[in-house]
């Protein structure tokens, strides 16, 4: 029986108990990955070879009864955006075809400390930029559950790994639901930290004030053994927040008695598929059995926070991705007539068709003539979107909705409409504006057997009442460790 | 807010650096278009005397030491240059 499904929890007790090995858990998932990768597509470079190798350390420190790091032998994949010594960081762009990074982020020098199995890098939107993972310039990720479907994104590749069992946890990012949505989408756990939790450091940047890296797990005891690995200040990155960082895990088991549980009415409207709808009140009515006391609340500016979040990201974008000039690495144009003209060839030829919108969108907002318009505007909504989180957060715990309006839509159904897409992050991108933590669970299944993601969203740093509450519904569901069909057997 | 011109997609497009197709511009001109006319939704906002934000914590200035730690290597930063030369990054023409 292969271990590719379990728990990294239970990898983490086998390994310790002597019931399975880091050789046999890589073994296992690079097994997986070899039969259903063809199909699914989620990882864009495979690292077997030093997979295996830290593996063999793994089991070697074992049989010399050493104590292990948390996360030892555990086999994690990693979204293409964060950067990892002497491998590829593509960020799903051909800008960046041939860059191999020269140093670890924080988040990955953690990982190596503790000996965790780096698997290899997943595939994603270009430069994160999309909810459907269909902006990668390498190839389309498919759904686990439907391979007509899109696993969502921008994280899609984090999320299909997770899902399909090719990797226990993930590694993704979230700037305004690129965690979340595609977790809904495949039916995994996608938990996005407070803005400032996880270094950035050696994550590349898309909008600097949004930015989080987040965890895409299959049960939400995995979520929380990871965060509190990962979680941290960081001299390198100094927006990292410089509070103490709990074990995660201790939270899990307090129940939900007594929880205030907010329902923003603003996120029940026209537009949100009726199963959705469905599953999401039916795991409320669960939160309430659980003891939690839920109420109405009202977000009153819920509905400005796409329009915000798409002037407030591509600005921060196009200023960001001004670096990628073809002069120090990643591609460079050979049309160009002198330096001017390299930068624009380089630039036309290797960016594709979402990035170059976003940074026409954010060069054309901070114009001279249209920054107040547009920028400043935009700035001041977002305070009043931040507001709305602040006052609600004096009377509630938590906040639940729906993690996105739909079950997983169809490869190519969003993809002539711009627009059409960037409203899919409706729900996700107001708690992204406002920094908070929030997590993405599975609280049923459509008609036709795609999951269904119900978002929990928590004050700043405040992750523990997030996972707390969603780990007592996951439980009382039954909805973790969940499986595609296509991978029953395996 | 106006609708987008040819000329104010030519005009991002070369504060961007970017070079567009005529295809591109033409599809530009349509989707900004629509994507600023739904931004606009934003006006029926009253953000008077509302701050704005830039950064949702309270961050504050984060001072160290003003000590060199160890720099990367420079063969490493070299090796990924599309065009490199001795110890320098090889840059086209600026000056014709």
């Amino acid at each position: 029986m292969s271990t590719c499904f379990l728990p990294a929890h239970e990898i983490a007790r086998r390994l310790r108990q002597g019931e399975l090995t880091a050789v046999q858990t890589a073994e296992d998932l690079f097994e997986q990955i070899r039969r259903f990768d063809p199909q699914i597509k989620a990882y864009l470079s495979l690292n077997e070879e030093q997979a295996l190798r830290t593996a063999q350390e793994v089991d070697a420190a074992l049989q010399r009864g050493e104590e292990l790091p948390p996360l030892a032998g555990m086999p994690v994949g990693v979204k293409d955006v964060i950067c990892s010594k002497g491998e590829q960081v593509t960020c799903g762009s051909k800008i960046l075809e041939n860059f191999i990074s020269p140093y670890d982020a924080t988040v990955i020098r953690k990982l190596r400390e503790q000996k965790a199995l780096l698997i290899g890098k997943l595939n994603m939107d270009e430069f994160a930029m999309g909810s459907s993972t269909e902006n990668s310039a390498y190839m389309k990720t498919r759904n686990p559950w439907d391979l007509e479907r899109a696993p969502g994104g921008s994280s899609g590749g984090s999320a299909a790994a997770a899902a399909a069992g090719m990797a226990a946890v993930a590694l993704g990012s979230d700037t305004g639901g690129s965690v979340r949505q595609p977790a809904a989408f495949c039916g995994t756990v996608g938990f996005k930290p407070t803005y400032g939790r996880i270094s950035r450091f050696g994550l590349v940047a898309f909008a600097s004030s949004l930015d989080q890296i987040g965890l895409l797990t299959r049960n939400v005891r995995d979520a929380a053994l990871v965060l509190s690995s990962v979680c941290g200040n960081d001299p390198l990155d100094s927006t990292s927040a410089d509070i103490p960082v709990p074990d995660f895990t201790d939270s899990l088991q307090s129940g939900l008695e007594g929880m205030r549980v907010g329902v923003p009415r603003e996120y029940f409207i026209d537009g949100l598929d009726p199963e959705v709808e469905a599953a999401v009140q039916a795991a409320i009515q669960t939160l309430k059995n659980l003891g939690a006391q839920t109420d109405e609340l009202s977000l009153p500016h819920t509905e400005y926070g796409v329009a915000t979040y798409y002037i407030i990201a591509p600005a921060e974008a196009s200023s960001n991705l001004a670096r990628y000039d073809g002069i120090r690495y990643g591609y460079r144009s050979s049309n160009g007539g002198g330096l001017l003209d390299t930068y624009r060839k380089t630039r036309g030829e290797g960016f594709g068709d979402e990035v170059k919108r976003r940074i026409m969108i954010g060069a054309y907002a901070l114009s001279a003539g249209y920054y107040d318009a547009y920028y400043l505007k935009a700035m001041k909504a977002r305070t009043l979107v931040k507001q709305d989180f602040d006052r609600a957060f004096e009377n509630f715990d938590l906040i639940v909705s729906p993690t996105a309006p739909t079950p997983a839509f169809k490869l190519g159904e969003m993809t002539d409409d711009p627009l059409q897409m960037y409203l899919s992050d409706v729900f996700t991108i107001p708690a992204s504006l406002a920094g908070l933590p929030g997590v993405s669970i599975p609280c049923g299944f459509s008609g036709g057997g795609l999951p269904i993601g119900l978002q929990l969203l928590g004050k700043p740093f405040d992750e523990e009442s997030v996972l707390r509450a969603a780990y007592a519904f996951e439980q009382s569901a039954g909805l973790h460790d969940l499986r595609p069909p296509l991978m029953e057997g395996s | 807010m106006a609708s987008i011109s040819l000329e104010d997609v030519e005009y991002a497009a070369e504060l961007a650096r970017l070079d567009l197709q005529p295809a591109e511009k033409e599809a530009l001109v349509d989707q900004l278009g629509r994507i600023l006319q739904y931004i606009g939704k934003l006006n029926e906002l009253d953000t008077e005397g509302v701050e704005p934000t830039s950064h949702v914590l309270t961050i504050q200035n984060v001072f160290r030491k003003d000590r060199a730690d160890e720099p990367m290597d420079r063969d490493d930063a070299l090796r990924l240059a599309p065009d490199a030369s001795g110890a320098f990054f090889q840059a086209p023409k600026v000056i014709e």
